[in-house]
């Protein structure tokens, strides 16, 4: 477990250091992108947009971190998105309150989580197929609750989700950075962190050793659910209205690749929310770099592609082991990457 | 059994000599000697974990060993690929059949070397030469029909006769009969002693001792990576072959009997099954006692401790606790009963590899407090750090991940995990499998200090001298029976060996 501070530091320092040289490029772009102004009881600039426009695969990514950690993966983060922005603006066109809209929506995503739950933890069935169904099968649903329309509202209290503020900061922020704080407390105040890295290192060792992995496995796909419908309702209350086609449309892409980026293996074991959240942020920026070049629409998609790929091939770990050989100066501190253990333990049996 | 000619006056045709392997924290093979000679079945033997699949990879070039030499016909050879041993002469069978089932037997029969014509496949042709060969090992099948269409016998005799055409001076056959029928088996036998009369040498690996008697003229008997004997089948009795294949060298030790008397009773386990993996089971267990678990491999020594440890469920049977019923269904109700099992496969069932030392030790003392109730810092530290002290094990620190151990302080390392727990009933499967020597005394003196401390342990262990040394009672269990219990003077290596090989014979 990484409590402590420095250590903590140490985790995500690469992902810092990308995210300071993303964000370097858009000054080279964008001179001014650092400028932050307050007018009208609410701050502005681009950085702050970079934190804003980011909090829907941000508030992704802390579910999917944990998933991912149990060797996981849940597909169906942007469905469940466009579910749950349905869900609430179906509430308050019906005339409920913004609280229940919120309540109701939110509902839906754990529902949602539980149903991915079920199929991984107690069938049995593969994360990335189990995960699939609903990822297909979730913008059908959320076309059957809005009635195949884009459902726009006018409720005060559910727009200021998405556009409002809260101490003069855009409230998605606050949302992500309160829910990024509370799931890494969550975790790392409690035994959860160390549990959930252990079924996803082992699960049968686990087992044997005592832990309820099908429940924690239950639990890591609802605290997904529940992250996707947040992300849900904020960008339906950012558009003011709920379009099931287009909510969150491959997002849950966007936040894998966060995970990714935040250091995190796809294999399951350690994590760190921080960290993934540091790739939301960098994703983020790598959108407004785009965005701020002018360059034309058309190459966007390239040029993203383009910059992530560099950034894994950064973080590989051949060129990481690269960077090791080239500072390894003594061998009093362990090497990170050990030798490649053979693949047979010594005398495997012949049965 | 009869007409068998030691045929020791000739040069062997392999030779292996010297052949040792490392794996990181173990020795694999230490110095081991082969010698296969034309015209012979040569039966290799040993437990589980005894060296025989690394001997037989370290031959094949499948893992490069880190010592020793290999003659083939007087000339040194050096196989660096399983392909390169083929070349060689080296042929082998696994227990899997390696062929292609989506390809017809003669695509099989003839991968990589199709007879052509005008550069494309002749397949009449192939077809033709399979129908040969194979009639020639007795099977009169049409070589144009996809393999699938054959029995796992049919389709074993089709990568033998691969094998042979391909290399055609050892065969090495690795558990060839695992599932094949008395009648394949018969086949495969026929298939065997004619391969013989040609005049190859080969190797037949197998776990079934009546087997072994019956077509093999030679044994070498491996124990944790060292050859413990050479023999020729034809002077020695099963008996004979089991004692050495669970070792003893024991008869001193034994003298020196357990002190104390064992505690009040603490489990019961009243006919507790499993259909398909465990007969009806029963035993009385007491506190400050340790019951060993003899027998061979796939006797059910690890399915017992599994049932035990609710890890699978029973479907028959009781279990009393102190006197009272107790349902176990998983391993988290039976560690809240205070019960610990440090499983047989490490790797896979114990250690949580990227984890730290230290998070594996607290690891299910923190699943039983529950998630709610994290350990402090401080404590885990102190925790880790006095079983690091009092079971020494060796490490450079307790953040390195535990893969990086060595197996002898892994299992350490797991026997801390489950000492952190308190437990009162400890079940160890295998505890001394695959780590050195100087760990395995250790765990050794251990068991023997946690039994004076009043636990009740059960432990499974196809070493025998270890039995013998520490249990106060012996279960002898035989295909998935128990079929003995030793108690006091009886414990000795004669009797378990004796328990075990009776029943052998009475299965045959």
């Amino acid at each position: 477990m990484s409590a402590t501070t420095p250590s903590l530091l140490k985790r995500i320092t690469p992902q810092l250091i990308i995210l300071a040289v993303v964000l370097g490029l858009n000054v080279l772009v964008f001179p001014d992108f650092f400028d932050v102004s307050f007018r009208n009881g609410r701050i502005f600039g681009n950085l702050v947009d970079v934190f804003n426009r980011g909090a829907p695969v941000a508030l992704l990514c802390i579910g999917m971190t944990l998933v991912i950690a149990t060797k996981g993966i849940d597909l169906s983060v942007g469905a469940v998105m466009a579910i749950a922005g349905a869900t609430a603006a179906s509430l308050v066109t019906e005339g409920h309150g913004w609280g229940t809209a919120l309540i109701g929506a939110l509902a839906t995503g754990l529902l949602c989580g539980l149903w991915n739950g079920v199929l991984v933890a107690v069938l049995r069935i593969q994360p990335i197929v189990a995960t699939l169904v609903l990822m297909v099968a979730g913008r059908g649903i959320a076309q059957l609750i809005t009635e195949g329309t884009i459902l726009t509202f006018n409720n005060e209290g559910l727009i200021r989700l998405g556009a409002g503020t809260v101490l003069g900061i855009p409230t998605p922020i606050v949302i992500w950075l309160a829910l990024g704080t509370l799931a890494t407390l969550a975790v790392r105040r409690t035994a959860l962190g160390m549990l959930i890295e252990a079924i996803g290192v082992n699960e049968a060792s686990s087992r044997l050793a005592g832990i309820n992995s099908r429940v924690l496995l239950i639990c890591v796909y609802l605290a997904s659910g529940l992250c996707a419908a947040l992300a849900g309702v904020i960008v339906a209350a950012d558009i003011k209205g709920a379009d099931a086609n287009n909510a969150g449309l491959w997002l849950e892409l966007d936040a894998i690749l966060a995970v990714v980026i935040g250091g995190n293996s796809l294999l399951g074991g350690r994590f760190s929310i921080v960290a993934s959240l540091i790739g939301a942020l960098i994703i983020q920026s790598v959108n407004s770099v785009i965005l701020l070049s002018g360059m034309p629409p058309e190459f966007n998609l390239v040029i993203k592609a383009l910059l992530i790929l560099a950034i894994l091939v950064i973080q590989s770990p051949k060129i990481g082991h690269l960077i090791y050989m080239l500072r390894a100066s003594g061998p009093e501190s362990l090497p990170e990457r050990p030798k490649p253990a053979p693949s047979k333990a010594p005398g495997d049996s012949t049965s | 059994m009869k007409s068998r000619r030691p045929m020791t006056d000739q040069p062997p045709l392999l030779h292996a000599s010297g052949i040792s392997k490392f794996f990181p924290g173990a020795v694999a093979l230490d110095e081991v000697e082969l010698k296969l000679y034309p015209g012979e079945v040569h039966a290799l033997l040993g437990e589980n974990g005894a060296g025989k699949s690394t001997l037989i990879k370290c031959l094949t070039g499948a893992y490069r060993r880190d010592g020793g030499v290999i003659r083939l016909a007087g000339a040194e050879v050096d196989p660096k690929s399983t392909a390169d041993a083929q070349d060689l002469g080296i042929g082998t069978v696994y227990q899997e059949v390696n062929l292609l089932p989506n390809l017809t037997v003669a695509e099989n029969l003839f991968m990589g070397r199709q007879p052509t014509r005008f550069g494309l496949v002749n397949r009449r042709a192939m077809n033709r030469a399979a129908a040969e060969v194979l009639e020639g090992y007795g099977l009169q099948i049409d070589p144009g029909e996809p393999l699938t269409r054959y029995s796992v016998a049919v389709q074993q005799v089709i990568a033998i006769a691969r094998a042979v055409a391909m290399s055609g001076k050892v065969l090495i056959l690795d558990e060839p009969t695992a599932s094949l029928d008395r009648d394949e088996v018969e086949l495969l036998f026929g298939v065997i002693r004619q391969l013989k009369e040609r005049g190859l040498a080969i190797v037949f690996i197998t776990h079934f001792l009546d087997q072994v008697f019956e077509i093999s003229d030679r044994a070498t008997v491996l124990r944790n990576g060292r050859v413990v004997g050479e023999r020729l089948l034809a002077e020695v009795s099963q008996h004979d072959i089991i004692t050495l294949m669970l070792g003893r060298q024991l008869e001193a030790r034994v003298s020196e009997k357990k002190g104390g008397t064992p505690g009040e009773l603490l489990l019961q386990v009243n006919d507790l099954a499993k259909r398909g993996m465990i007969e009806p089971f029963s035993l009385d267990l007491h506190r400050g006692e340790v019951v060993g678990l003899a027998g061979l491999l796939g006797s059910g020594r690890t399915e017992s401790a599994s049932l035990l440890f609710g890890a699978v469920q029973a479907d028959q049977g009781k279990l009393l606790l102190e006197g009272r019923e107790t349902r176990i269904t998983n391993p988290r109700e039976a560690i809240a009963h205070r019960f610990a099992l440090c499983p047989e496969d490490r790797k896979t069932d114990g250690i949580v590899g990227d984890l730290s030392v230290r998070d594996n030790i607290i690891l299910a003392l923190q699943a039983r407090q529950g998630w709610m109730r994290p350990i402090p810092r401080a404590k885990v530290n102190e925790i880790a750090e006095h079983y690091v002290k009092a079971l020494d094990i060796r490490l450079a620190s307790l953040d390195m991940p535990i893969r990086l151990l060595s197996g002898g302080n892994q299992q350490k390392a797991l026997l801390a995990r489950w000492l952190a727990t308190e437990p009162e009933f400890l079940i160890l499967d295998e505890p001394t499998r695959g780590i050195d020597v100087g760990a395995h005394a250790e765990i050794i003196a251990l068991i023997e200090t946690l039994r004076e401390n009043g636990m009740a342990l059960l432990v499974a262990s196809s070493e025998l001298e270890e039995l013998v040394a520490y249990s106060t009672r012996v279960v002898v269990l035989r295909d998935r029976r128990q079929v003995k219990e030793l108690s006091g003077d009886e414990i000795t290596a004669d009797n378990i060996v004796a328990a075990i090989a009776d029943e052998e014979r009475g299965a045959a």
